[in-house]
């Protein structure tokens, strides 16, 4: 039987929802440990969270070095688990941390490393889709572990209740692996919304809302939805630089994107063009991004989406 | 200050982009300087300036380095023309089909030996969008990682660099000493056009290329031969076709939630 190892990731106080995406994966090619990493004396509070039957072991390491030293020190961490345990592979969220964790880990262990795989068969076969959604890709890793780093949203999570068992490691964080460190951290300013990489529904808006993003967030919030926004919005200052989806922003894949206002530009497509449903709308019966549209309206955003975002209401009321 | 600026040449985005058994095809694609290391050559250009300035004489040197096709030496000098110093490009045939683990272990290879301060680097390519190279990068030389920077400052007396590291999380204050590699995401500037003048320069200034030899990298290590993940396929997917398109009569945004609601979206 094959061992798996996953790493726990955190949203806020809670385990963050691709941890069991990941662990969902795993569990076909073998049996699921998770990797916690833990602030001092609250492992066994994080590990309560970890109770979802694909999960078989955790692996608990406290140390308030992981909050103070950030990817180097949970890339130590991890390493030194998997020298001593030897897994056959190590699966992790593809986030900023996730992914740059999984490099350096890569790098220690001498590794290979595949990065936003879609999907991992049960033989470690991950599936990329990239260039934009033009091609999918299927890849292995030849040596010993393979690393893999999984998009969110890449499978709905198993999370039937079960009792893992817990393990306590104690582990040293060397000097080398503190040599940058973490003054202070301001969580994002969300409004309560979900992550956009994480969301199911996400609703974008572009150049059409004229910097007016009340009616896009108004429709986002009665759908529980992210707010996303091109880059002609973001680079207008019109909303954060994080929420900017495309080529050189987030790539996202949701069950549901709805573009405003966006024409559609490659750049931007680039970065939503594997979502499972597409609405658009848009003032220009030209504008490229309708090639793409499973419904696509061709209107005023500032008076469709009120009309949508009223319909939305009155059917939940 | 010793800066470093590793930077990658990749199609340009509006390209079609092809795999040719199991590997980009970057020579039937037109080529330019990767988008997000534009602004990590224009932020390193910002911190020489803000001390002292570099060039002829002058306390600071940037240096671009980039492992790739030969005709790197183009992104390369965009990167001069907009102010950087010198470059040096290490192409060889046995580096095609390199994998993360590998570029990072020649472009390692070739900083340790420069006595660099900083590196600098975009937080990913546009073309292979792994994002993991500056972390690797950092690991490798045993140097302090402050990436995903959405602003740097520098503190040339303590030899240090502060940043705000931007991700999912938050903002994140980091502080590191000297040496240090930093990425740098979009956000944090506008990069500089070249002026004529600075095209005119950069065509004085020094490309040095290296083989993989001059680097002492191992050839077991790199290339398709080192790579430790195969591509088995990659196959074209169908493009997505267009659907349902209305024009809004004064009701589409309520034929829009029946929409929702008949794909069960809500």
């Amino acid at each position: 039987m094959s061992e798996i190892f996953v790493l726990a990731e955190f949203a806020g106080d809670k385990v963050a929802k691709t941890t069991f995406e990941l662990a969902t994966l795993g569990a076909r090619a073998g049996s699921v440990t998770a990797i916690l990493l833990a602030p001092a004396s609250r492992g066994a509070e994080f590990a309560a969270h970890l109770n979802a039957s694909p999960i078989k072991k955790v692996i608990v390491v406290e140390s308030d070095d992981f909050t103070r030293f950030g990817v180097s020190a949970a890339a130590h961490a991890v390493a030194q688990l998997l020298t001593s345990q030897k897994p056959d592979a190590l699966l992790i969220a593809s986030s900023a941390f996730g992914k740059e964790v999984a490099g350096c880990v890569a790098v220690a262990t001498d590794s290979g490393i595949i990065t936003d795989a879609d999907d991992v068969a049960a033989d470690l076969t991950a599936t990329q889709i990239i260039f934009g959604g033009s091609m999918t890709v299927h890849s292995q890793v030849k040596s010993d572990i393979s690393i893999i780093t999984v998009r969110p949203n890449a499978i709905t999570p198993d999370l039937n209740a079960s009792s893992p068992e817990i393990i306590n490691l104690p582990l040293e964080i060397p000097a080398s692996a503190k040599l940058a460190e973490v003054l202070s951290l301001e969580p994002p300013v969300t409004g309560g919304r979900p992550e956009l990489t994480e969301a199911q529904i996400i609703v974008s808006g572009g150049r059409g809302t004229n910097g007016d993003f009340s009616p896009v967030e108004a429709f986002a919030d009665v759908l529980g939805a992210a707010v996303g926004a091109s880059r002609a919005a973001t680079d207008a200052g019109w909303y954060p630089h994080s929420h900017q989806v495309g080529q050189t922003g987030k790539t996202v894949s949701p069950q549901l994107y709805v573009a405003c206002g966006i024409s559609g530009a490659i750049q931007h497509r680039a970065g939503m063009q594997t979502s499972k449903t597409i609405v658009v709308i848009n003032k220009d019966a030209e504008a490229p991004i309708f090639e793409i549209a499973d419904f696509g309206v061709v209107g005023d955003l500032f008076t469709v989406l009120p009309q949508a975002t009223e319909g939305v209401r009155a059917r939940k009321s | 200050m010793k800066i470093a600026v590793c930077i990658k040449q990749v199609p340009d985005s509006w390209a079609e982009k092809k795999m040719e058994g199991g590997r980009l095809d970057r020579l039937n694609v037109d080529a330019v300087l990767n988008d997000l290391d534009e602004y990590a050559v224009e932020e390193a250009l910002r911190i020489s300036e803000a001390h002292g300035g570099n060039g002829e004489g002058a306390p600071n040197s940037i240096t671009v380095i980039s492992m790739g096709p030969e005709r790197s030496v183009d992104a390369a000098r965009k990167a001069l023309s907009m102010g950087a110093d010198s470059a040096i490009i290490i192409a060889d045939e046995a580096l095609a089909g390199s994998d993360a683990l590998a570029t990072s272990k020649v472009l390692a290879s070739v900083i340790a030996k420069g006595e660099f301060d900083l590196v600098l680097c975009g937080t990913e390519s546009t073309d292979a969008r792994m994002s993991v190279i500056p972390a690797m990068i950092a690991t490798r030389l045993g140097w302090a990682q402050l990436t995903f920077a959405g602003s740097v400052t520098i503190d040339t007396t303590a030899k240090t660099a502060s940043i705000a590291r931007n991700t999912e999380t938050g903002v994140e204050k980091m502080i590191a000493a000297f040496p240090a590699v930093i990425s740098v995401i979009e956000k944090i500037n506008e990069p500089r056009y070249p002026s004529f003048k600075g095209i005119m320069a950069a065509k004085k200034k020094v490309t040095e290329l290296q083989t993989l030899a001059s680097t002492g990298v191992d050839a077991n290590l790199v290339g398709t031969i080192g790579a430790k993940s195969v591509v088995i396929d990659a196959v074209a997917r169908p493009a997505r076709t267009a659907g349902i398109k209305i024009v809004d009569a004064g009701n589409a945004g309520t034929e829009l939630v029946n929409f929702l609601v008949e794909k069960k979206l809500i």
